[in-house]
């Protein structure tokens, strides 16, 4: 949640257009924070960061979404709105590592 | 090893699958093995390009190129299936009467196949794309485990070759009399699906809306994850989660097409 708040204020014109931002990082294969909190039914952007040098896929079938993020490049991916509910995701190219949840309430 | 060999089998399984209806359903039409091969040729050169550029792609339209450049591939597709669909049922009959060498079949038939291999080219560049940044992936990783994982790619690879070449030669044993009406319905589904599709990805993209999302939730019956969703979604689009709007893309294009073959088709009295 703070990491929303954050991101609200740092971005003025995004809340203005009532878009909600939360973030994802991926290192050593791996998502952080692996648990992310969302409001439900609402849309959220979600901006994945990866720090690896390597590619990965972000891929969940709970939220049907899937996206290519390049080694050391960023993705934008447009979620929900979410009834409120747990979605897992992960990692299609390392998925024995690269695993996390969002929390819809 | 196994890992790998998955991942790459279910990247190229779509375009090899693809591959295999298309070649069944060209059956006979002059040229046919040299504008497969072109389209082929054409879609790995495009997929290293595109698997370069993918930074690059992914950071136009504000975040959401990726998503605009795959539903822009998507909806071409979707339109080169559909006419070959209506373009068949125009004249895959004479085909079928004649075996073929009817002068216009044949000429009309360059066109078309022409059209095919981009379609094909295009299959190959969305899929290989992804296949090859993950054995790049692979590459630049940690030296220990590199050989077995690429051995790996290289095995799902063939799995998914020879996953098309099992169905090409499935549909080719399938009789004359029945053959275009198996092979078009085959693309008219696979079509519908690349629509479904491609609204899933403007919707990521935030460029349409989702409408009701989801529609339904079919996960805990038939989970995509699952042997027969994976199946249903490549051939006919299955989604267990989809939103309205990809209900609605699917329909549409289902229905259009549909009419566009019953519509195209000649009256001709069939000879008995």
């Amino acid at each position: 949640m703070k990491a929303l708040v954050l991101a609200c204020l740092m971005f003025p014109l995004a809340a203005l257009a009532a878009d909600l931002e939360a973030t994802l990082t991926i290192k050593d294969h791996q998502f952080t924070p692996s648990e992310l909190k969302v409001p439900a039914g609402k849309k959220v952007k979600l901006l994945v960061s990866n720090l690896d040098s390597t590619p990965e896929e972000f891929e969940s079938h709970e939220l049907n979404r899937e996206k290519l993020v390049a080694g050391n490049g960023k993705a934008t991916i447009y979620i929900g709105p979410l009834a409120p509910g747990k979605y897992p995701f992960y990692g299609e190219f390392h998925d024995k590592t690269a695993r996390g949840v969002i929390v819809a309430e | 090893m196994f890992g790998s060999a998955i991942i790459v089998f279910r990247e190229s399984l779509e375009a090899a699958l693809l591959i295999g209806i298309i070649a069944a359903a060209t059956r006979g039409l002059a040229g046919r093995n040299l504008w497969l091969a072109i389209g082929i040729g054409a879609g790995l050169g495009g997929a290293l390009v595109v698997a370069g550029l993918t930074e690059t792609i992914a950071e136009m339209a504000e975040g959401a190129g990726q998503e605009l450049f795959n539903a822009a591939i998507l909806g071409i597709a979707v339109l080169m299936l559909g006419w070959h669909n209506i373009w068949m049922a125009t004249h895959g009959r004479e085909m079928a009467a004649q075996a073929k060498s009817m002068g216009n079949a044949v000429r009309t038939g360059q066109r078309e196949m022409s059209a095919l291999a981009i379609l094909i080219a295009l299959a190959v560049l969305r899929e290989g794309s992804e296949t090859a940044l993950f054995l790049y992936g692979l590459a630049a990783g940690d030296g220990s485990s590199r050989v077995s994982m690429l051995s790996g790619g290289l095995l799902g690879l063939a799995a998914g070759i020879g996953a098309g070449w099992v169905l090409y030669s499935g549909l080719a044993r399938i009789p004359l009399r029945h053959f275009f009406t198996v092979t078009s319905a085959l693309i008219l589904f696979l079509a519908a699906g690349m629509a479904g599709q491609m609204a899933r990805l403007l919707i990521q993209g935030d460029l349409i809306r989702p409408l009701a999302s989801p529609l339904w939730d079919s996960s805990s019956l038939l989970p995509m994850d699952s042997l027969l969703g994976n199946l249903l979604h490549i051939f006919a689009g299955y989604e267990a989660r989809p939103s309205g709007m990809q209900v609605l893309f699917y329909m549409l294009t289902f229905l259009v097409i549909l009419f566009g073959m019953r519509w195209s088709r000649p009256r001709i009295p069939q000879a008995t």
